[in-house]
Order: C-alpha cells, then structure tokens, then sequence
C-alpha cells in the first residue's frame, strides 16, 4: 500500500471513531439531556429524574469517559497505520 | 477571630502564594512568555487548563444560575463541558500537529492569507474582551461583599490586582500559578458543598447528597422538597423546563462549539509535548473540570433551599410565617452594603415576603395574606455562590475560604485571556504584520500595554455589565464559535476550502452575531441603545442573544462552502499541509519563536 492511500484508510479510520464518539455525545447531551428530557423524567434514579439528572450530571460523566476513549482508540489505530509518533 | 480579619488573612495568603510563584517562574523570554514550555506533564497541563478555563462565570455566577433557572441552567453545564470534547476529537490534536503558537497564526498559514489572519485576530479580540468583562464583573462582586463597598469600587480594586498580576508573569508565570489557584479555587467550592450537603441530607458527596432524601426525616427526595418549596411561593419548579428546547439546544451547542473556539484554552494545546498529549491533556481538563460542575448543581439547589427556609420561616400565609426585616442574619445586612441584595416593606409589616408576584394565581393569593408584592426587590444572582456558607451558618474560615476561591478563578481566567489578546496585539499584528523584525524588548513591551488597555475597557464595562457574569461569558462564546470554531475545524476537516471562502465566513459569523447580541443588549453594550428590548416576544424564533452563536457558526459554515465552490481551490503545497497535520507521525517540537 502506498503512503498516499495508506493515509488515506487512517484519516477514514479516525473519522469513523469520530462519528460513533459524537453520535454518543449528541445523544447524552441533547437527546436525553433535552429532547427526551420530560419522558426520561418518568423514570427515577434515586432522588433523581432521570432526564435531570442526564442533563446536571450524566452528561458530564460520560463526556469525561468519551474522551479517553477516543485517545486510546486512535492510539491503537495510529499503530495499525503506523503513522503514530515516535 | 471574625470574619472580616479572618477574609483578609486567607485572601491576602493565597495572594502571596500565587505572586511568589509568579516571580520564582517569570518569564525572560518573549518564548517563555507565550508558551510554558514543552515540558508540561498532560496532567499538569490539564490542572492548569481547568483553572484558566473556570472563570468567575464557573466559580461565582454558574451555581447562583442553578438556584435561579433550575433544570434550565443545565445548559451551562453541558455547554461548558461538551466543547472539551469536540476539542479533544476536531481540534486539539490537529493544531498541536500543526505546532505554532497563536491561533490566528494556523489560520493565517492553513488559508494562506494575511486578510485570514487579520480576521481572526479580530475575531479573537472582540472574543476575549467580552470574556474579560465577564470576569470584572465577577471579581468586583467578590471585592464588593469582602472590602464591603460598592460593586464599582470592587472592580476598580480587581482592575488594578489583575493587573499587576498578569503584566508580571507570562504563559509560565501563569502556568504554575494557575496550577496553585486550581487547588485553591476546588477546595473552595467543595468544602461548603460537602458541609451543606452534609447538613440537608446526611450525605457527604454533593453529586449524590443532591439525589438523596432530606435529612430532616421526612423521606421526601431533596429536589421534590425544594420543587414544593419554590411552587408554594409561586414560583416555577426547580426541575421544570421553563425555556423553548430550541433555544436550550442552540444555548447548549453556541457553549460548546464556544468552548472549542476560544483562542486561550486552545492556546494550551499548543504546548504540550505531542499529539497523543494533545488528545489526553483535553480529558485531564475536563476531570479538573467536571469535579466543580458536577457539585454546582448541587450547590444552587441546595443554596436556593436554605434561602427560601431563611425568609420563609414558617408556613405560607400564617401571620408569623416570614422573617422579621429587623431580625435579618448579617450575611443579608452584608449583600446590602454591596446594592445587589435590596428589601422594600411594601406592606408596612416589618416581615419579608419573597415570592413571585408576577404569577398572577400566587399574587391574588398573596393579597389574601395582606402581601402587597414581592419584598426581595433585588438579589443578585452572581451573589449565591458567595453567600450560600454564610446563609448556612458555616463557619467563618469557609466563608474566607471561598472569597480566595473566587478571587483565584477570576483572576487565573482574567490572566489567560489578557495574555491572549496580547499575544494577538503583540505576535500577530505588530510582529506579524506591521514590523516584523521588532526587538524581543519591544514585542514585549506591546504585549504589556495591550493588556492595559484590554483591562481598561474591561473594567469600564464591568462596573456596567450588560447581565450576570455567566451570561455576559456566553455572549463571548458565542462570538468564539461563530467565528473561529467553523474555520479551524473547516481547515482540517475540508482540503478544498479556500482563503476567500473562510473569510467570508469568519466574517458573515462574527457579525451576524454580534448584530444580534447589540440588537438586544445595545450597540457595544452601551446601556439604552438596543434597538428591541430583550424579551422572548422579540428574539428570532425565540433565539436568545446567549444562543444566536450556534446560528452564526452555521451560517458561517454554510457562506464558507458555497463561496469556496464558486472561488479557486487552494493551492497544491496547502493541500499538503492539510494531509500532513491529519497524522501525528513527524510532529516536532512545538515550534520555536
């Protein structure tokens, strides 16, 4: 495989990580966070409503989680490329 | 020892502290100046991240938000902390890649045109002052309650310590001071936290105290408590939606992409010693980060109970059911030297009623009970954070604790911003363009007065802020992600887009929103000039001012690609540089001045 296309299958690889990382954050946030919020609010998590406690807490948790996991992801592909640092 | 002595003491302690570190570490160097030096351990750079990134937006305005908007504010709360991740995957990486110091510089190379950076310098400036203005107000808050004067006076006093503080130290100063201050700034916000949920509900962790039962015996779960609370004096419920989800979900998004945009976090990620650093220093940030904001949802619920339980002492209507005004605690008599807690007794009876008189069911109850209007004609929100250990009887170190905390969040936010509107002033226009071979001397003599005249206009605005420290930050990021957020991320994610598509952009972005922040706010936030008043009836589809950014970062996106289809293509050397910063293979150093 040639450099050129080589680097081409990475940034693809990267980008497909990219989406499925977004997808999560968009849907902790926005959608249970606030679309979804009134009818997650059925539903209880202690002295929660689940929708509230998404939207002033879970949201948050998980943000933390996507992000080193999105390192550690592109970490191995970056090696599967071989275009990681030296 | 009381309180006043006791504010002095720690305030003046950690002052020393940050100002000994400030001077073990200045900068000789214009280098050390910009740039901390490679040498910064991710988790280092993370701590240091988060204390820049805190403002008293985060620190003082966040919680006292929460008491007053309930579920709303969440907005601020993921706001605020999704754009961590949008840093982490879209940017960070690529402009550490990419390894020169400024953001304007990247711009300014990636669409091949001084126009480009220019423009981003501009973008960048407008920005970051706003931001400043955000703290002033926060800081002359702060001054206010503990030298107990006027909230202007209090600015004029932080203008000054801002000064000295920021001009003396330099990205390294800055560094290891913001390091200190971030230890400072989490103790203080978690020690009255962990005391008050303590208190309420027998828990020792807020996060999980705020989703516990009263400790009072009734069994009721805190948040339904404090929902009764508030909605038997008419108010809305805590955990109720009050704004449109369109303009939650734009708020929301303007934050984060905000976030993402603003040239002094993104500064940092400059600096660290590779890629993979790049990507993992923006999680350290946010660990930093979400520690304080996963507590302040427990300190403005919990703030807002101990509140109404103060002035509502006993059941609603009864004769002896409110505080007697002559009684009131000190930290009430306190906030009233600062004007930005007032009382009136419309109904003569020397008791205070709060409560929401524009719900027209509550009021003709109200009138019923003798109530002639809610009594509490002012309390400032940015006020909550500040008062809240006072309001529950904590004792008087905590308080003293967390005026340093506050001071410490201000001043390290306040100090990276004006480092990055010098760096703007000094490297990418009078070195960049206007004469590039002045003396280190000179360039740093330029970055020093620029910060002057940034605390200046600042200061001024502060003492006349056009709304609550936080809201005054989002209006600041909604100018970052209007403008410099769609280009940078266009710059890496899309090869084809060219100089003039970007500009055109950056500049359809940043004064879409500008307009439309001025329209409602007044021209330059003068008070008087808006030309509508700042009410949903008259906002565009219910776009509040704070929100309209998410709007002009899709418009900007939006002009950027269609000029680019209808405009050459950049040239073939641009192109390579975009292939080559999409992998981490071959990064230097973080490039040399």
């Amino acid at each position: 495989m040639s450099d050129q296309t080589n680097r081409q299958a990475y940034w693809k690889a990267n980008l497909k990580l990219v989406a499925f990382c977004l997808s999560i954050w968009f849907v902790v946030s926005y959608l249970f966070g606030i679309i979804l919020v009134d009818q997650l609010n059925t539903i209880r998590l202690g002295g929660y409503k689940l929708g509230f406690w998404f939207a002033q807490q879970g949201s948050m948790y998980i943000f933390v989680v996507l992000i080193f996991f999105y390192a550690n992801r592109i970490g191995k592909i970056d090696k599967q490329f071989n275009v990681h640092e030296d | 020892m009381d309180l006043k002595t006791m504010t002095f003491l720690v305030v003046g302690a950690t002052f020393a502290l940050y100002i000994g570190i400030a001077i073990w570490a200045r900068a000789s160097t214009t280098k050390e100046f910009y740039v901390a030096g490679t040498g910064v351990h991710p988790i280092a750079n993370g701590m240091a991240t988060a204390a820049d990134w805190m403002s008293a937006a985060s620190f003082i305005s966040m919680a006292g938000l929460i008491a007053f908007l309930g579920y709303d504010a969440s907005v601020y709360l993921m706001g605020w902390t999704g754009g961590y991740v949008l840093l982490a995957l879209l940017l960070a990486p690529y402009l550490r890649k990419f390894g020169k110091f400024t953001v304007s510089e990247f711009i300014g190379e990636r669409y091949y045109s001084k126009a480009a950076r220019m423009v981003a310098v501009l973008c960048l400036i407008v920005a970051s002052i706003t931001y400043v203005i955000g703290q002033m107000k926060g800081v002359g808050v702060a001054f206010g309650r503990f030298l107990e004067v006027p909230l202007h006076t209090g600015v004029a006093v932080g203008m000054a310590i801002v000064f000295i503080y920021a001009v003396m130290g330099g990205m390294k100063g800055i560094t290891y001071t913001q390091i200190a201050q971030y230890c400072v700034l989490i103790f203080a916000y978690t020690v009255p936290a962990i005391f008050i949920t303590l208190n309420l509900t027998g828990v020792p962790i807020p996060q999980i105290g705020l989703g516990s039962t009263m400790a009072d015996g009734s069994g009721v779960a805190l948040l339904d408590k404090l929902d009764m609370v508030v909605t038997d004096l008419g108010f809305a419920a805590f955990t109720a939606q009050k704004w449109s989800t369109l303009n939650m979900v734009l708020l929301t998004l303007s934050l984060m992409i905000g976030t993402a945009g603003l040239p002094h976090v993104i500064m940092r990620f400059f600096t660290v010693p590779k890629v993979a650093d790049a990507r993992t220093s923006a999680g350290w940030a946010l660990i930093f980060i979400a520690i304080l904001y996963t507590t302040a949802p427990a300190v403005g619920a919990m703030a807002r109970l101990n509140l109404m339980h103060t002035i509502q002492t006993g059941e609603v209507g009864s004769v002896d059911g409110n505080m007697v005004y002559a009684d009131r605690p000190d930290w009430f008599k306190n906030w009233e030297i600062t004007g930005l807690l007032k009382f009136e007794d419309k109904n003569g009876d020397g008791r205070v009623q709060y409560y929401n008189d524009k719900n027209k069911d509550f009021a003709a109850k109200a009138a019923s009970f003798g109530w002639k209007g809610n009594e509490m004609v002012k309390v400032d929100r940015d006020i909550m954070v500040l008062a809240n250990p006072e309001i529950a009887n904590l004792p008087n170190w905590v308080i003293a604790l967390v005026a340093a905390g506050g001071l410490a969040a201000a001043l390290s936010t306040a100090a990276g911003l004006l480092l990055a509107i010098a760096t703007a002033v000094s490297h990418d226009v009078i070195k960049g363009m206007i004469s590039p071979d002045i003396s280190e001397k000179k360039e740093l003599l330029a970055s020093r007065l620029s910060m002057a005249g940034a605390i200046l206009v600042a200061g001024y605005l502060g003492m006349n802020p056009p709304g609550f420290a936080a809201q005054v930050v989002a209006l600041a990021f909604g100018l970052a992600a209007s403008s410099i957020f769609p280009a940078l991320m266009m710059g890496i994610f899309n090869k084809n887009m060219d100089n003039i598509g970007a500009i055109a952009g950056m500049l359809t972005g940043l004064f879409s929103t500008l307009i439309y922040i001025f329209w409602f706010k007044g021209w330059f936030f003068i008070p008087g000039t808006a030309m509508a008043a700042n009410t949903p009836d008259n906002w565009f589809m219910g776009i509040s001012p704070e929100a309209f950014g998410a709007v002009g970062a899709m418009l900007n996106f939006l002009v950027a690609y269609l000029v680019s289809k209808v405009t050459p293509p950049p040239p073939e050397h641009i192109q390579h540089l975009v292939e080559n910063i999409r992998v981490p293979i071959g990064a230097g150093k973080a490039a040399d001045h």
